[in-house]
């Protein structure tokens, strides 16, 4: 299961609906293997593309040292699918970098955003709850 | 000339959990080899079987990508600090 602050989800969502037609991307930190986002840090998409992202890695490690500060670790990405439902694509998997994430998915296919999460590892996709504190 | 090592979480279990370990070198490709000598668990995942860095990897010099330095010649000097972050990327393109 992957808990979300409500700050980090209404970020999360918010920075996706910003970068549109763009895929949006960034990571969530929170304390080591709690599963619970508590810092949302929006990360630049250097594709500028509606269909592909790389995360910028000067973003990345920007958010690293102050989820370190905090005390926090980078626990999971997420990413938009501006024109398709939040499953991850076959580049997605493959890319994948950490079995240890979470990977979150915000579709924009039907107006309201959808959010989705993911573990990953070794190629197989599984899907795992995602709960918004607070709702 | 030890040198501060931040890893990322895909690559602490080969570095005995650590989130930051030290190496000794005066250019990124020594510390490279001396933190494969500490752990062989980080052989290949680095830098590949023919010397260069990996593909999945983005290596950091401070707030430099060793990308536009010297890649694995770039030269360390106390009080630096190396970074490894891996990759992110996808999509359906």
């Amino acid at each position: 299961m992957l808990r979300l602050a409500p700050d980090v989800h209404r970020q999360m969502v918010g920075h996706c609906l910003d970068r549109v037609p763009e895929e949006a991307c960034g990571l969530l930190a929170g304390p080591p293997g709690a599963g619970t986002a508590e810092v949302c840090y929006p990360v630049k998409n250097v594709d500028e593309s509606a269909r592909t992202y790389t995360l910028d890695s000067l973003g990345f490690l920007r958010a690293d040292r102050d989820a370190d500060e905090r005390g926090l670790e980078v626990i999971g990405v997420f990413h938009s699918h501006t024109h398709t439902d939040a499953y991850p694509s076959p580049t997605d998997v493959d890319k994948a970098p950490d079995p240890g994430w979470h990977y979150v998915l915000v579709s924009l296919r039907h107006g309201e955003a959808v959010v989705r999460s993911y573990r990953i590892e070794d190629g197989n996709v599984a899907e795992e709850p995602v709960v918004v504190e607070g709702l | 000339m030890p040198i501060d090592v931040r890893m990322p979480t895909v690559l602490r279990q080969h570095a005995g959990g650590q989130a930051t370990v030290q190496a000794n070198g005066d250019t990124l490709g020594d510390a490279v080899e001396d933190l494969v000598r500490q752990f062989p668990g980080l052989a290949g995942q680095v830098v590949t079987d023919d010397g260069t860095l990996h593909r999945f990897v983005n290596v950091y010099v401070n707030d430099d990508d060793v990308r536009y330095l010297d890649k694995l010649d770039t030269k360390l000097s106390e009080g630096d600090v190396i970074s490894i972050l891996p990759a992110v990327a996808g999509g359906d393109g």
